[in-house]
């Protein structure tokens, strides 16, 4: 028995122990015999004809070991980085997909596009040599905005994309929008841009790659969400090397948000690279080269509009969204502004008809994908925008306008218009609990206190639902996914009763060492202590689909689930045995086994024990051992939501923009761990801040530099912009995950850019504003007050 | 970060020759914008001539109508000077706002005064009081040390040794902060002397820069009202992604409204 800490309790992380002492085992932290250094050489033009490259005084550099070009490349036959998701348009064309080679060949089209890997015996030596490297470039006008870049004589990126559009891409009825505008008391409008980040994790990309001649095999560590995909992305397209022959490890990842979890060309060259120099080589990013190479988020131009009644009930949605991809198709790109973006555009509303289209269109920027949220804060930003935007002119309270227009509790499952159906929710029940902890009643105090000290005070709601756990692997393939999305777990029963539990998701922050433990632990009713969770590694780990999406508690906690339900179904067969009873007679509880209604007992470390010693053992029907495995495939995406309260006040003198107050009431289903909830929480909410208040990632247009190329000019959120949050869960259990869990990653950064902005129009409202675009700078929020004519007042 | 020699010279002396001898050498004090800068191999200095061994350049001494700070003295040294504290109040407020801790611990007054980075506190609190610099060879008015963007009137194998401040009858320091570096975007050094008011600008434009119109109007009337109508051309201020030239042009003026309010409070 001992020390059960089970589902519900707040034990310190059991990963924190090593990463608290400086005991972590990180990328950069592994030295291999022999190891070499690599650097790529990357373009610093965004658009340019790749017209030759001279290799000889970089070759001729001291510790040179080899220079690799995209020309090494092509005569190797190698494949094109692939894409995971094949969209299509109305008429079911496929998507564009130019091929995305691991190092340039023809053209360069992003600054950072990678033209050349130098291997040389140290890193002081590969950058030396890199320096030596001659590139001939031919430079092309660049283009970078997506309104820029669908412009008649616009640069284009392919010959064979015309206007760079890759796919024009819709969903929903657009008969049945238009009908419904037609008839509309009202409609509102509004046109917004989506700032494009970038992820930022603390520790940089690096990889490392060794290849042993003696068994023919690949061995690449790499700081991944998802060692087992890239293993087959790699292997399986793009360097031909079999599944068996390679072995991909993400040891401790630093924080990934998306950013880790794309197979990246720099994997598949220093995979191939190892082979060819027959030594180790390591690459480790600069924060600089993370920020021209690692995927960029968002970066949406959106005109939306809202139909309603003279009521103010949503009679018609229709959003129109030009969504940047950057210069060629990364991992999930074109999955991330379509699917994870139309289908979330009801809201927790009954809207009954909804249209969307959305051109994804290239562009001389780094690739954009998935950044925590991916798709659902995009959508969550248009639709809390515009119904804040639609009550103000219609003259109704922005509470009520959503009151009038939520699905009420009781109408759970709900069905929307945009493919997804809602099995579990109350959204009525999160606005509530959070209107009561905003102490929203004493706004109107608050607000006079900061207008009596010159600063206008502003609330801002966001009422949303995300779709996570992904994913149901039959659906998502309907939708274009070209690889299944269900999570595996092992559990591995120690003949003394311990638990090693081998599990495809990949922990880099969430604490899943100390979630899947106590989820062991509750069931199994061993020890806390005596479980551990192995992840990261494909040799070790039978498969897995990896971590993002909020999926790794509501799809491989349930794989985890299952497998551990297995290996109590096994127990019983043991116990049965062990205790002269009838199978059905035995029941487990506390850890033990016993006999229904009698004292006869066998604990749980017992029926391990005759499981691996199987002396007194039905060795004629069951096979010894003690471990189980399952995989889990979820029949629905699962849809956290609540409702999030932003307060803020607004210098007006310098434009600064204050987040007073913050209220989070989520619905995230089962929560195992409310330390590591609040924490997630705490975490998404301060990303999504950074996006409503501070980050932008600028690119100059024509050269396509990105001057936002530092964290010097890059603006991350930092401690003293965060105020106390107040955060607190209003849970409805999920129907179809077998713990009830919805997943709460992302929720955070989902909920919080809408609140944010809201909260800022909402300061300056008295003053004509009706949109602020994100990042709400001094800045911006200063030129704005300018144009409002604001009269400041001389102190 | 390529190879370079090091020197550790012991004598203000022998760290000149060395300036002055070796071509592409570079004098290091808190290397914290020299250091960063070699690592991203944006500078590739021969030799590193590293002032750190030389424990007279180190401290801050009360000169009665003066105070002197050796130039190699941190910036969290000189914020937590009672002495500074208690005669020049708004010059270790200033120093208590360059960077973050960890830069505040390694950096130098003289190390950022020589670099003279258009966005640098110190340069507004070393021009705004009107400051003397000194040097291993001379004395030079702070009105004639700051020549624009990282240019000073240092010479080759000229060392700061101090920086000689007279104590005012008030000042006081404003900066509004670029959002992602914490540098100045605007930071305004106003001081009071018998003699009339001095306003130091930072942050602004290419380098440092004073606004007689606000000294004018604040020689007569220490107080922020006399400048809130005072507003100073955008022609020839700094525009970038986080601000154009017309919002720090309306920053200087916010900005040395509060550094009065600060200097009287």
């Amino acid at each position: 028995m001992g020390n059960v800490i089970g589902i519900g309790a707040s034990p310190k992380r059991k990963e924190d122990q090593r990463f608290l002492t400086g005991r972590g085992n990180y990328v950069s932290d592994i030295k291999r015999p022999g190891m070499t250094a690599g650097v790529f050489v990357r373009s610093p033009h965004g658009h340019a004809v790749l017209r030759g490259i001279d290799k000889s005084a970089a070759l001729a550099s001291p510790g040179v070991i080899a220079v690799l070009t995209g020309e090494d490349v092509a005569a190797d036959k190698l494949g094109s980085l692939p894409c995971g998701w094949g969209i299509s348009d109305a008429k079911g064309v496929p998507m564009k997909e130019p091929p995305f080679p691991m190092l340039a060949q023809g053209k360069v089209r992003f600054v950072g596009d990678m033209v050349a890997f130098v291997i040389a015996e140290t890193p002081g030596q590969a950058n030396a040599a890199a320096e030596l490297l001659t590139v001939d470039y031919e430079v092309l006008p660049s283009v970078v905005g997506v309104l820029e870049a669908v412009r008649p004589g616009a640069p284009q990126l392919f010959d064979d994309v015309p206007n760079n559009i890759c796919c024009d891409w819709e969903l929903g009825d657009k008969a049945a929008v238009e009908t419904a505008f037609r008839k509309a008391a009202h409609v509102a409008k509004l046109s917004l841009v989506n700032n494009r980040l970038i992820g930022n994790p603390i520790e940089p990309r690096a990889a490392i790659a060794e290849y042993e001649p003696g068994t023919d095999r690949f061995t690449l560590w790499t700081t991944s969400q998802f060692p087992h995909v890239v293993r087959f992305l790699m292997g399986a397209l793009v360097l031909n090397i079999p599944q068996h022959k390679l072995r991909v490890v993400a040891p401790d990842v630093g924080g990934g948000f998306g950013v880790k979890q794309f197979h990246y060309g720099e994997e598949a060259v220093i995979t191939w690279a190892a082979k060819r120099v027959m030594r180790p080589i390591k690459w480790v990013a600069s924060r600089s080269e993370g920020y021209v190479s690692d995927r960029h988020g968002r970066d949406h131009v959106t005109e939306a509009e809202l139909a309603l009644d003279e009521h103010g009930k949503f009679l018609a949605f229709r959003v129109n969204t030009l969504a940047n991809m950057g210069g060629y198709l990364s991992t999930f790109g074109p999955n991330i502004p379509t699917n994870l973006y139309g289908p979330l555009l009801g809201g927790v509303y009954t809207t009954p008809a909804i249209y969307c289209n959305v051109k994804v269109v290239f562009t001389n920027t780094v690739p954009v994908d998935a950044y925590r949220g991916a798709g659902r804060p995009e959508a969550t930003f248009v639709l809390e925008r515009i119904v804040d935007v639609a009550a103000s002119e219609m003259g109704i309270d922005r509470v009520e306008i959503r009151r009038r227009n939520m699905i009420p509790k009781e109408a759970y499952p709900y069905q929307t218009p945009v493919l997804v159906q809602y099995d579990s929710g109350d959204p009525m029940g999160c606005l509530d609990g959070a209107l009561v902890a905003a102490d929203v009643k004493n706004f109107g105090v608050r607000k006079a206190a900061s207008a009596s000290k010159g600063k206008f005070r502003g609330l801002g709601y966001s009422t949303y639902v995300e779709a996570c756990g992904l994913a149901p692997s039959r659906f998502a393939g309907r939708l274009g996914a070209r690889g299944g999305l269900y999570e595996s777990a092992t559990v591995r029963v120690h003949p003394t009763g311990q638990v090693t539990v081998m599990i495809g998701t990949h922990n880099h922050g969430q604490g899943h060492e100390t979630t899947f433990a106590q989820i062991v632990s509750e069931k199994l009713g061993v020890s806390f202590e005596n479980v551990d969770i192995v992840f990261g590694d494909t040799d070790r780990v039978q498969f897995g689909m990896g971590t993002y999406g909020s999926r790794s508690l509501v799809v491989g906690g349930a794989a985890l689930s299952k497998a551990t339900d297995k290996v109590i179904a096994k127990g019983k067969k043991i116990a049965a045995h062990l205790l002269e009873a009838a199978e059905v007679d035995i029941q487990f509880e506390a850890g033990n086994f016993s006999v229904a209604g009698t004292d006869r007992i066998k604990s749980f470390e017992e029926i391990a024990g005759a499981a691996y010693v199987p002396h007194n053992y039905p060795l004629e029907v069951l096979e010894p051992g003690l471990e189980e495995q399952a995989y889990y495939d979820p029949v629905n995406f699962t849809y956290p939501g609540g409702c999030h309260i932003a307060e803020v006040e607004v210098d007006p003198e310098t434009g600064t923009v204050t987040l007073v107050n913050y209220t989070a009431v989520d619905d995230v289903g089962t929560v195992i761990n409310p330390m590591i909830v609040e924490g997630q929480l705490h975490g998404g909410i301060v990303q999504g801040v950074g996006q409503a208040l501070f980050e932008n990632a600028v690119y100059d247009e024509g050269s396509g530099q990105l001057l936002s190329g530092s964290l010097m000019d890059y603006c991350m959120p930092r401690a003293d912009h965060m105020p106390m949050m107040k955060v607190a869960t209003h849970s409805t259990l999920c129907t179809h995950t077998p713990m009830g869990v919805k997943g709460c990653g992302e929720v955070g950064t989902i909920g919080s850019p809408a609140a944010v902005i809201n909260a800022v129009v909402d300061a300056l409202a008295h003053l004509g504003v009706t949109h602020v675009d994100m990042p709400a700078t001094p800045n911006r929020i200063w030129r704005l007050l300018q144009n409002a004519s604001l009269p400041v007042a001389a102190e | 970060m390529k190879p370079f020699a090091y020197h550790q010279p012991g004598q203000i002396p022998d760290a000149a020759k060395l300036l002055t001898s070796i071509e592409d050498s570079k004098l290091v004090a808190g290397g914290m914008t020299l250091i960063p800068t070699i690592k991203q191999r944006l500078a590739s200095p021969v030799a590193l001539v590293d002032l750190s061994k030389l424990g007279s350049l180190k401290g801050i001494t009360d000169d009665g109508a003066t105070i002197t700070i050796g130039a190699m003295t941190p910036h969290a040294v000189v914020a937590a000077s009672r002495l500074v504290q208690t005669k020049i109040p708004g010059l270790a407020a200033l120093a208590s706002m360059i960077g973050d801790p960890a830069v505040r611990n390694r950096g130098t007054i003289g190390g950022s005064v020589a670099n003279n980075d258009p966005a640098a506190d110190y340069p507004a609190g070393v021009l705004g009081l009107g400051a003397t610099i000194v040097s291993s060879t001379r004395d030079i008015a702070a009105d004639k040390f700051f020549l624009g963007l990282f240019e000073t009137a240092l010479e080759v194998g000229e060392i700061i040794t101090a920086i000689r401040f007279p104590v005012p009858l008030k000042a006081g320091y404003s900066k509004f902060k670029a959002p992602a570096s914490r540098y100045a975007l605007v930071g305004v050094f106003v001081a009071k002397f018998a003699d009339g008011v001095r306003v130091a600008v930072t942050g602004a434009g290419p380098g440092v820069f004073r606004v007689p119109p606000m000294e004018v109007a604040l020689s007569e009337n220490f107080d922020p009202s006399a400048i809130a109508a005072i507003k100073i051309d955008n022609d020839g201020l700094t525009s970038d992604i986080h601000a154009e030239a017309d919002y720090r042009a309306h920053l200087v003026t916010v900005m040395a409204k509060r550094a009065v309010d600060a200097a009287l409070s």
